[in-house]
């Protein structure tokens, strides 16, 4: 499916994904499901909670238990494979990469999209980090329902009218 | 007419790589390209590369080639001559160039070729209409002059470089209405197509464009599915509406500066078409004639640079001035392309190579 559409199935979006008692905190959910010579995730991971072995075109591995959160993965990923997420009561809190000219602002609703590009439901941002390491990839911090903790992948605007 | 030890055509990721290497090593290094501003395609690329820190993988294009160019400052050895154009190389290395309408010769040691690749096209009816528009085009209009050509656009291929000029086309503003593949999976990283699926870009493999409509300018395209031969099926076509079509069906290695001294070539499917063939030192079948990246083999800008590096050092062994760390960074470099290319998606250039390899030894 992935090969043919681009949009992977549940069962590999699962795979990455850790249980909820690890997502207490956040930790980096890596989405690189295709063997390709790329490693700046594991090289800028600050605590190596990060592997890429034995070779190049190995696909990462996360450590949840190393992961600290910190988000410095999200940015450097050209691939825009690689989100946080943490579960926080009846809602999922998600880190995501966004490259698109839309801005986002606290406290805004935005639609919540799923791999195919769907609106499956609201969250709000909860904040906009663009600081410069990050070079012109920002970082959201979105809140959607938990139900949407594997469906949800990235936000659109509601523009009304 | 000017000598120098070593002419390095083309200013791209492996030119400019080799450049740093010759001038290192002391060479009277002449560097030319035809376009204003050195980088070859990098300039263009907006988006942050693959690889590891070797290949300035997490950098974006637009400024590795900044980072690249950098490295040339120090050194008072090398010329650059930009929106200058090779239009001949002859048999006692005269090269021959042309700038601002004037023909100029200069005289070279030794040649290395790193003059990179060509868009291939696609044949379909109405396929001269106005508004439809290779992959390189579309990115030096809107990445490079920042026009937009439109609101909406199709693109023909699922390669690497269809699926990141599409989000770069996104990132610029326009709505990308389908991405069209005729094989029945998608050519490139699928990292780069999950990026256009979850904005809403649907990809159809196994289809192709039958027809371009419009009458003064491109209006929509009509797209039809193609059974496992890449024969269309009947009563399977459907109109999508476009202002822009952008065709990405792949690339075709620029051999023709190397065939002018008549080094032998040889058509290799896997490296894109025609290259020259090369011995272990990226020397064509003409002594001191080398060449390095897309033109001896369709890859990534990362194994240009790599093969750029390498190139370069064996050319200064030609030329008896060694480069003082050839012993280590030659390994080095081979090292780093045998890491590129040890993958699912080298498979294919290694096969090509191998047969690039067999060819010369044949000849």
């Amino acid at each position: 499916m992935l090969n043919k559409t681009g949009v992977p199935t549940l069962e590999q979006v699962q795979s990455v994904f850790f249980n909820e008692v690890t997502l207490s905190s956040f930790k980096a959910v890596i989405e690189c499901y295709e063997d390709i010579p790329c490693n700046p995730c594991a090289l800028s991971c600050p605590v190596k909670a990060i592997t890429i072995a034995p070779t190049l075109h190995s696909q990462p591995v996360v450590d949840p238990d190393v992961c600290t959160g910190c988000s410095i993965c999200v940015s450097v990923c050209p691939g825009l494979a690689i989100m946080l997420a943490k579960v926080q009561g009846d809602t999922a809190i998600f880190k995501i990469p966004y490259e698109m000219n839309e801005t986002f602002s606290p406290q805004q609703k935005v639609y919540a999209l799923n791999r195919s590009g769907e609106i499956i439901g609201e969250g709000v941002v909860l904040s906009v980090s663009n600081k410069k390491h990050q070079n012109k990839t920002s970082i959201i911090e979105v809140q959607v329902d938990k139900a949407l903790l594997h469906d949800f992948i990235t936000i659109r605007g509601i523009h009304h009218g | 007419m000017r000598t120098y030890d070593v002419c390095i055509i083309g200013g791209g990721p492996s030119g400019l790589c080799a450049a740093q290497r010759c001038a290192e090593a002391g060479l009277n290094t002449l560097l030319l390209d035809r376009s204003p501003s050195l980088g070859g395609q990098l300039i263009k690329q907006t988006h942050k590369f693959f690889g590891s820190k070797e290949h300035y993988a997490k950098v974006r294009g637009i400024d590795i080639a900044k980072l690249l160019q950098e490295k040339l400052t120090s050194f008072e050895n090398i010329t650059i001559l930009t929106e200058t154009t090779v239009v001949g190389i002859y048999e006692d290395f005269v090269v021959s160039t042309l700038h601002h309408n004037q023909y100029k010769k200069i005289q070279a040691k030794a040649i290395l070729c790193a003059v990179g690749a060509s868009e291939k096209f696609l044949a379909f009816e109405n396929n001269d209409l106005p508004q439809i528009i290779g992959a390189g085009a579309l990115q030096t209009l809107v990445n490079q002059t920042h026009v937009v050509p439109g609101e909406t656009m199709v693109m023909i291929g699922s390669g690497n470089i269809g699926l990141i000029v599409s989000y770069q086309m996104m990132q610029a503003g326009m709505k990308v209405n389908a991405i069209i593949e005729a094989n029945d999976c998608i050519g490139g990283y699928k990292v780069h197509a999950s990026k256009l699926r979850r904005l809403g870009v649907p990809i159809h493999t196994k289809s192709t464009i039958k027809k371009a409509i419009g009458t003064d300018k491109l209006e929509a395209v009509e797209i039809i599915q193609l059974d496992e031969h890449y024969q269309e099926i009947p009563n399977t076509s459907r109109i999508i509406p476009t202002d822009v079509l952008c065709i990405s069906v792949g690339l075709s290695p620029l051999h023709q500066l190397t065939s002018m001294l008549n080094a032998k070539s040889a058509y290799i499917q896997e490296l894109g078409g025609w290259v020259p063939l090369l011995d272990d030192t990226y020397q064509c079948s003409v002594p001191g004639l080398f060449a390095c990246g897309d033109m001896v083999g369709i890859e990534e800008a990362s194994s240009a640079m790599m093969e750029g590096h390498l190139a370069a050092l064996h050319v200064c062994a030609y030329l008896n001035q060694s480069h003082p760390q050839a012993a280590e960074l030659i390994p080095y470099y081979e090292n780093q392309l045998y890491e590129l290319r040890n993958g699912v998606h080298g498979a294919k250039t290694l096969k090509g190579i191998l047969k690039r390899k067999e060819a010369m030894n044949a000849q």
